[in-house]
This record gives structure tokens, sequence and C-alpha cells, in this order.
């Protein structure tokens, strides 16, 4: 894949989805051009149906625009084979989802392990060296085998981030992070994407909620398939003041 | 990922759906089994029947005599022409001596044998003092008849184990007069116990008598010379071309054939009779194991079934594995590697349920069983062939699914 000249993390141009639903088809990006830096803490909001969901998959290379580029890290993405954007997934971008997405029956160590053995960069016992870390980073260092049913849904979340910081992405992927959890758990899950955030990590999140998004440094605003608003916020927002790890 | 990671994962997943995995291996096990098993008793009874026709003799060369195909009128059966005669045997045993072992008529007749109050139906062979040679045989006590005996048509005979335990159960019987038809009879011998024959027959049941006697006195023919059958014992089976090329031409001039007449005669080797035979239980042991390679077929869709609802099942798994950087290729090998585990653990399982099925059958049931090793790895082998062949389909839907709409699945 050959390097183009960018200076920014992500570069979209003139990005349009059209989905050929019955007789007329509907664009659910409509022309949409933006950048984001390394670094950025960006909250992508709109309604239901504003193309939010869209472009999140087309940045998060699930799904590949009808027309326009998509530059990732310098790399154009925009037209991609399923294999190609299986790699750039696994290698550039970590996942948080809304319902977790861990393996059911499989320990949280082996679920943060997971992506490297897609990438398979480390060998077992640093896989697991690393793992164990990154548990520990997210405040789940006790807890490396237990599995999904036996932690709660403020802890399946973080061991869900753990699994996406496994090969160290330059950028994390957020679907309505905490969107399933209660107040006290999305709270703890805000400040630890905050301190992510603080280290370099690029996180484009999508969110309904004002709350949620007033985490974030930089929002945009959906409508129509159309970007209608792009505030980068002054200062950080007013976040509890409490470490991350609980 | 290499292949050890996946099959980790395809371990696990067939451990965590341990009864329906089982359930769905059984199809498997049964089918591999069965397969074994059927090949067991086909080639138990190939080798048997071999090995029973081996029993015959060493490299025996039979020559039957036949009816010249006359342009018209009635013609008989095999066996039915009168054109060959002891002498010819002689002179094959003369001419061929480099090639022939030994050499003897074979005459058969069915008489009661008479030894005071005790009497017994058996078939008398007309035979030469090299039938011994030629069928393997040897006498346990007493002699075998003389070549002076044999020329002077001497009312001598030896008999077999059944003959002797029905007239002599509690005596010796050599040295004694018995009565064969009317005729008196001295016994020179017993021959040793040989058991069932090639064709099922009790060899034992019989009695050897020279076959000058047998047609002269016993059979009072007006020709008798003629016989019915030789029989040779070749140095090798590889001269076996040689033998019957030169034994036809010999026979052709000594019968004054035409170069346009054909033979009168029909010259039959071992091999001809062990390929026939060999060649029925083999159609039977395709036959049996086609039904086997049914089964083994309807085991496999089940295994399709299975995956493709453990394919629906996960749909998440699959999205959610997508997303961190499986491809397509990845989810494939996956999904297969699940689906040639769950049969080849069956194929395991089959093919030590068919050894041990095989041999308690066999015990039970005594039929010889031959399991062979290259048939069984061959069964293994195709319990993994099922599996990759049924398990691509669910596999390759598997790999063509969308990583959003997995996600997103309820």
């Amino acid at each position: 894949m050959k390097q183009q000249e960018s200076a920014h993390l992500i570069e979209i141009r003139d990005l349009r989805k059209i989905y050929a639903l019955g007789e007329e088809p509907v664009a659910a990006l409509d022309g949409v051009s933006l950048t984001i830096d390394q670094g950025e803490f960006v909250a992508i909001m709109g309604a239901s149906g504003s193309g939010k969901s869209t472009m999140l998959n087309i940045l998060g290379c699930l799904d590949t625009p009808t027309s326009g580029s998509y530059l990732l890290d310098g790399i154009e993405v925009a037209r991609r084979t399923r294999a190609e954007l299986a790699h750039i997934r696994n290698r550039k971008l970590g996942f948080v989802f809304q319902n977790f997405n861990l393996l059911a029956r499989t320990s949280a160590i082996e679920n943060v392990e997971l992506p490297d053995f897609y990438m398979g960069r480390l060998g077992r016992a640093a896989r697991r060296r690393r793992a164990l870390e990154l548990l520990k980073r997210v405040g789940l260092g006790g807890r490396g085998t237990h599995t999904p049913a036996q932690l709660s849904g403020g802890q399946q979340q973080r061991v869900a981030i753990a699994r996406a910081l496994m090969n160290e992405p330059p950028v994390l992927f957020a679907d309505e992070p905490t969107g399933n959890l209660d107040t006290k758990s999305s709270v703890e899950i805000m400040n630890l994407f905050t301190e992510l955030s603080n280290e370099g990590i690029t996180i484009v999140m999508v969110t309904h909620e004002d709350d949620i998004a007033a985490y974030a440094k930089r929002h945009l605003l959906m409508r129509d398939g159309h970007l209608i608003r792009d505030d980068r916020a002054p200062a950080a927002p007013s976040a509890p003041a409490e470490g991350g790890a609980a | 990922m290499n292949v050890f990671m996946i099959l980790r994962v395809a371990m696990r997943a067939i451990w965590r759906n341990k009864t329906r995995s089982a359930l769905t291996m059984l199809g498997i096990i049964f089918g591999i089994a069965a397969v074994i098993v059927v090949l067991a008793i086909g080639k138990g009874a190939s080798q048997n029947m071999v090995a029973q026709i081996a029993k015959m003799g060493d490299n025996v060369v039979m020559i039957f005599s036949e009816q010249r195909h006359a342009a018209a009128g009635v013609h008989g059966g095999a066996g039915e022409g009168q054109s060959l005669t002891a002498s010819d045997g002689i002179a094959i045993r003369r001419e061929l001596a480099h090639i022939v072992k030994a050499e003897s008529p074979e005459v058969r007749t069915q008489m009661q044998i008479v030894f005071q109050d005790k009497n017994w139906n058996t078939t008398i062979y007309g035979c030469s003092t090299e039938f011994l040679t030629i069928r393997n045989w040897r006498v346990e006590s007493g002699d075998f008849f003389t070549d002076q005996e044999e020329r002077q048509c001497a009312r001598v005979c030896v008999l077999g184990k059944t003959v002797a335990a029905n007239i002599f159960p509690n005596e010796d019987p050599v040295g004694r007069n018995i009565r064969i038809g009317n005729m008196p009879f001295r016994v020179k011998g017993l021959l040793e116990a040989k058991g069932v024959g090639g064709m099922g027959q009790d060899q034992d049941d019989a009695v050897l008598a020279p076959y000058t006697t047998v047609r002269r006195v016993l059979q009072a023919s007006k020709f008798p010379d003629n016989v019915r059958q030789l029989k040779l014992s070749l140095y090798s089976m590889d001269q076996i071309e040689e033998a019957k090329r030169e034994i036809g031409a010999l026979l052709r001039q000594r019968h004054r054939l035409s170069d346009d007449s054909d033979d009168d005669f029909r010259i039959i080797d071992m091999a001809e009779i062990t390929s026939t035979m060999s060649g029925v239980s083999n159609t039977m042991t395709v036959l049996l194991a086609a039904v086997a390679a049914i089964s083994l077929l309807v085991g496999g869709i089940g295994i399709m079934n299975i995956m493709l609802v453990s394919v629906t099942e996960r749909i998440r798994e699959i999205g959610l594995r997508m997303a961190i950087g499986a491809t397509p290729a990845n989810i494939l090998a996956q999904f297969i590697l699940e689906s040639v585990l769950l049969s080849t653990v069956g194929g395991g399982i089959g093919v030590a349920l068919g050894l041990v099925g095989a041999r308690t059958l066999g015990e039970m049931l005594g039929w010889p069983i031959l399991v062979e090793t290259g048939s069984t790895m061959v069964a293994f082998l195709f319990s993994a062939f099922v599996g990759m062949f049924f398990g691509f389909y669910p596999a390759w839907r598997a790999s063509r699914l969308n990583p959003i709409d997995c996600l997103r699945y309820e």
C-alpha cells in the first residue's frame, strides 16, 4: 500500500455512500469532507438516520464509500478488497462497541489477546504479557481469567477497550460505548477514554448523548448525510477529576 | 494467525457444544465403522478363499477334455468329451519333464464302502502315484500305492480321515480288507486330515485308488485309458504360459487335430480360478463399501447442517473477529477446520469402533477377518475429506458475511 503525502491521520474528501433502497437511491453520506489529526478526541453526533453510523463504518474500514477518497495514516483505503480492509482494521484501528462484543465463555485475557492472533506480531509469552498489562491499564488487573458472564457491563467494556489497544492502533473507534452502561460505569469509561486521549491516542466516538459527547474535544454534527457543524472545544470539558482506574 | 491457533479456536468451539458435537459425529462414527467392518469381512473372506484355493495344491494346472465344437450335432457339457487319456498325461510328463514336477489323471466315482457291518458312501478318486505331490497331501500311517500296483490295476486304496472314522471307528484300517462296491480292496494307508476344501467340501471324505483300477475294475470302462481330467504340478508358476503353450501343442499333435479345428481340451491354472473367485468376493466388497459410503455421505450432510447452524449462531462472533482483523480467508479456515476436526475425531472413533466391531463380529460368527492398514488409513482420510467437503459451504457463507451486518445481528 503506497504512502501518500498527508499531514492528517484521517483525511476524507467528498465522501459519498449511496444505498439503492426502493426506487430512489438514498445518500447516507452526501459529500462529506473532513480531517482528523493525531491525538484528537472527536465525537460524531446526530439524530438516527443522519449518517453518523455510516460515517463511522466507513472511517472504521468496515464499509467502503460509493465515491470519494479516504486517506488513513497516509494510505488510500476507499477502494480495497475485504482482506486488505481486514489487515488495515487489524493494524491501524481499534473498536469499542455498544454491546461490548466479547467472545462468550472466553476469558478476559484471551479476549484481549485476540487481535494479535490475526496479526501474529507477538509470540505466545509476549502476547500474554501485553494482554495482562493492558488489563491492568484499564483497571482489571486481577480479572484476567474471568469470562464476560462473570464481569459487569462496565468491566466488560474495559476488557473491550483493552482488546482495542492490543495492536497499538493509532485510532480508536467507539460506537455508543456507554449505550448499555449505567451512569457510574459510563463516567468511568469516559474517564478512561480521556486518559487514553491524553496519552495521544486518537479517539473517534459516535454518540447521541450530549453529556457523553462533552468528554470529546471536538464535536461533529451530522444531518441528512451532511456534516453541518464542526466545533472544536477550546478547553477540556469538565470531567470528574477522579483517576480513571476504579 | 497460524494453523495451531485456528485449531485451538475450533477445538474450543466443538468442546463448548459437547452434546451437539457428539451427535453430529455419530453419523461419521457409524459410517467409518461400517466401512472398516465391511472391508474387514470382505477382505477376510477373499483372503480365506484364496488360501482355500491354494490348498488344492502347488502350482497346479488342470486339463479337462472338452467336446470339440462340431459344425452340427448335439454338444455335450464340459468334461463330456472323451478325448483326454492317461497316456496323454504320461506323454506330457515325459516330454515336458523340465517344467512338470508331477502328473496324475483324476477320475471320480461315487460308491458304497463296506467293512463288516459298517458302510459309507463316498467319492473314489482314481489317480497316479504322484497325486499326493500335486495336492500337497501326506499319508499319515501305512503307505501310498506304488507304480507297480498302478500298472497292475491292484485293488488297493488309501482312506481319508472321514471315511476311516466311519468305517473303522475303533481300529486301525491299515492292512484291512474292505469292499468298494462289490470289489474287495486292501487298505494300504490313511491320509492326513486336510479339512474343508476351497469349494466347501470335506476333503477327508475321499478314498484314493490307482486310476487304472478305478477305470477298469470299478467303472469297468470299455475305454479305460480315457480320463476326465489330468492334474499337473509345475516346478514354478512363472512357467505357466510356456507350459500351457507346450501342453497345448503336444495334445493337439497327439489328438491329431488339424490346424483349423478347435482344441478338444481345456487348460486351467489355479491363478485363473483364484482371480475368478476373488472377483466375486471383490464385487461384494465393493457393493457393501458403497452402502457404507452412502452412510458416510449422510453423516457429512449432518455435519454441514450443524455447521450452518453454528455459523448463524455465532454470527456476532464472526462480525467481531472480522472487525478486529480476521480476513475472509481466516474465517473460512476457522470453520472448515472446525468441521474437519469434527469429522476426523468422528473418523478416529469410527476406526476404533470398526476395528473392535470387526474383531467381535469375526469371533462371534467365526468369520475370517482381515484388517488392512491401507484401507483403514483411506477410510480415516476419507472422513477428513468428508469434513472438508461438507464444511466448505457453511464456512464459505461465513466468510462472505458483512461485518457490519454481523455486529448488528440480534
